[in-house]
């Protein structure tokens, strides 16, 4: 292509010296200059509009993706609140192991995401406080754990779903002694253990 | 007596000095009293260690008279350091006056042995005559050690007729891991165990350990050759499976094992029968057996109630107790029972106000008797000698171990340093170094 522009630019060069030539004696004017150009202006308007549409789709693809990242940061967020929600311990009395009847809506809110995510499998972790002996908080860990585990199978979830484990006061959430800290580790935790990827929201 | 023992003290002091207490606080005699004057001389002989030839006499004078005292069957007197040791006859008219029943004459041999003589002053004649090979064994290595306490051990049995509980070590979790210590407190080192592993136990033949191994996915028993470092894991009955002990005879271990609650369950640790169970607590937690001499019996924790307490039941399952009956305390809570060797007493932990205290329960009239006071005492395990038991304690400030004669109330802390130390579990007497 700029070949051809090159050759076209050497006939219009040619023409004018040609007509220069034949009026020699009237006063010179200088002729307008070849329309070297001319043909360029053609392909620049293309190339302009060209580069229009470019831009349009461009922009009109940045905002889809945009979007569909807003989109995907708006899910992923909501993912994250359900998992965090759906990771929420349920805590317990001192050397107790039944559901806290203010603990029931913290597992309630966990029966959705089981009911939207079939195949996913969770494991319930028992913990105790230090306050016991160290190897019957094993048994009460576990004794802990069991009893979360029996509160989702009554809400329906099937029992092979869910694993139970006891760390007994050996991973504790706060590693204090005191009252407060006590209560933070006498708790259930949730962890997904499968068949969650990707993880979906229940439907509202 | 009180002038006698305090004329002794006098007569001690010139030539000679009470060999220094190492001993802590303790739990039933007030403190700052002198050993030597506390106890009645009539039951604690005086003894005299005398000085050893050699590079490594004056260690092995110094674990020979600690190893007594620590036995606390025998008032230890000691003649005072660098004094060179006895040529020729006794003077037993001499140390029979200040005090001393018995002597013990120990010396190196050129084959490589401990040969230790024990006199009877009152006698004036020699008591006993032994020696103890050191095996080839390092100067001052564990193994050499070992040699030294056996030989005390020997010793004490000579004199008292009950032979001593020095050639002993001490497993238990320090930090998550399992460590052993000798138990003079020496040699404290870690098994090398990888990950988290707690509730440690011996087997009676002090050769494996087995213990709770707790992973993400939860908590298995494992069983470990103490020299070889070899696991072998139990099998897995189901849900958690902690807290092991073996029977008497080594052939069985019993451990707790459950989804929903926890049961007892007998297994053949070096395979053999079937797992088998032992007790059926219905979904309530079960943990921390612990067998009685003759394997006949089986001390445990349950929950059944609503909060822990010991019962009893024969290995077999049936006739299942209460062993701990709960007074109408705020807050019962008894754990960790350890059936003592000669299948007299169970001591156990029990809340007692706000902390947690070592207790002993007698099985001929379940009478109970508190052998613990100041901070948090917890987790007691018997010495083959069924006097001592070694406990945690926060008297220090950190968990550590203490040791605990229940006959006098002596304690001595027995370990030390960084990490918070737990779950004790004292070995048989070891045979072999």
């Amino acid at each position: 292509m700029h070949a051809r522009i090159r050759s076209l630019a050497l006939v219009a060069i040619a023409l004018s010296a040609v007509t220069t030539t034949a009026c020699k004696k009237k006063p010179v004017v200088a002729p307008p200059p070849a329309p070297v150009a001319a043909p360029f202006n053609q392909d620049s308007a293309d190339a302009a509009a060209r580069a229009a549409r470019e831009a349009a789709e461009r922009a009109a693809r940045e905002a889809a993706e945009r979007a569909a990242r807003e989109e995907a940061a708006r899910l992923a967020a909501a993912v994250a609140a359900a998992k965090a929600a759906f990771a929420t311990p349920v805590y317990f009395d001192y050397d107790m192991s039944n559901i806290r009847d203010d603990q029931r809506a913290t597992l309630d809110a966990k029966v959705p995401i089981f009911q939207a995510n079939p195949d996913m499998r969770i494991r319930v972790a028992g913990h105790t406080d230090n306050r016991g002996s160290d190897e019957y908080n094993l048994a009460l860990g576990q004794r802990r754990a069991a009893e979360v585990k029996q509160y989702l199978i009554a809400r329906g979830i099937a029992a092979d779903r869910i694993d139970v484990v006891s760390f007994g006061e050996e991973r504790p959430a706060v590693a204090m002694d005191g009252e407060d800290a006590w209560a933070k580790n006498r708790r259930g935790e949730f962890e997904i253990i499968a068949g969650a990827n990707p993880f979906k929201l229940p439907n509202k | 007596m009180t002038s006698r023992a305090a004329r002794l003290l006098l007569c001690l002091c010139t030539p000679l000095c009470l060999f220094p207490s190492t001993s802590g606080a303790q739990d039933t005699i007030p403190q700052g009293v002198r050993v030597g004057l506390t106890y009645d001389p009539s039951t604690r002989p005086g003894v005299f260690v005398t000085a050893v030839a050699g590079e490594t006499g004056d260690s092995v004078r110094a674990m020979l008279a600690r190893n007594l005292d620590f036995g606390d069957r025998l008032n230890v007197l000691s003649a005072e350091p660098g004094a060179p040791p006895p040529a020729g006859r006794f003077n037993y008219e001499l140390y029979a006056k200040l005090g001393a029943s018995a002597i013990v004459q120990a010396s190196m041999t050129r084959e490589g042995s401990l040969h230790v003589v024990v006199h009877d002053v009152a006698a004036k004649r020699v008591l006993n005559v032994g020696d103890f090979a050191f095996g080839g064994a390092a100067p001052l290595s564990p193994a050499w050690r070992m040699t030294v306490h056996r030989a005390s051990d020997e010793v004490e049995r000579w004199i008292t007729s009950v032979r001593g509980i020095a050639a002993t070590r001490i497993v238990f979790v320090r930090d998550q891991r399992l460590w052993i210590v000798d138990s003079d407190g020496a040699n404290a080192t870690p098994l090398g165990v990888g990950g988290t592993a707690l509730s440690p136990a011996w087997h009676p033949t002090g050769r494996y350990v087995a213990y709770t191994a707790m992973a993400d996915d939860g908590l298995s028993v494992v069983v470990r050759d103490v020299q070889s470092g070899q696991a072998r894991r139990m099998p897995r009955l189901g849900g958690s499976n902690f807290t092991p002990a073996f029977s008497p005879d080594g052939s069985t271990l019993v451990y707790s094992a459950g989804d929903d609650g926890t049961d007892l369950y007998a297994v053949a640790p070096f395979g053999g029968d079937a797992p088998r169970r032992v007790t059926f607590g219905r979904g309530t937690p079960t943990s921390s057996p612990s067998f009685s001499p003759d394997g006949r019996g089986i001390a445990y924790i349950s929950g059944r109630l609503g909060h822990p307490e010991v019962y009893i039941t024969d290995a077999d399952g049936t006739n299942a107790e209460l062993l701990t009956e709960a007074p109408s305390g705020d807050r019962p809570y008894r754990s960790d029972p350890d059936w003592s060797p000669d299948g007299r007493t169970v001591a156990f932990t029990s809340q007692e106000g706000p902390n947690l205290q070592v207790m002993v329960i007698s099985l001929r009239d379940r009478r109970i008797r508190q052998l613990t006071g100041s901070a948090r005492n917890e987790n007691p395990s018997w010495a083959p000698d069924s006097r001592h038991v070694v406990f945690t304690s926060t008297r220090s400030g950190a968990k550590q171990l203490w040791v605990l004669d229940t006959e006098s109330g002596r304690t001595r802390q027995l370990t030390r340093g960084a990490g918070v130390a737990r779950q004790p579990a004292w070995s048989p007497r070891l045979e072999q170094p």
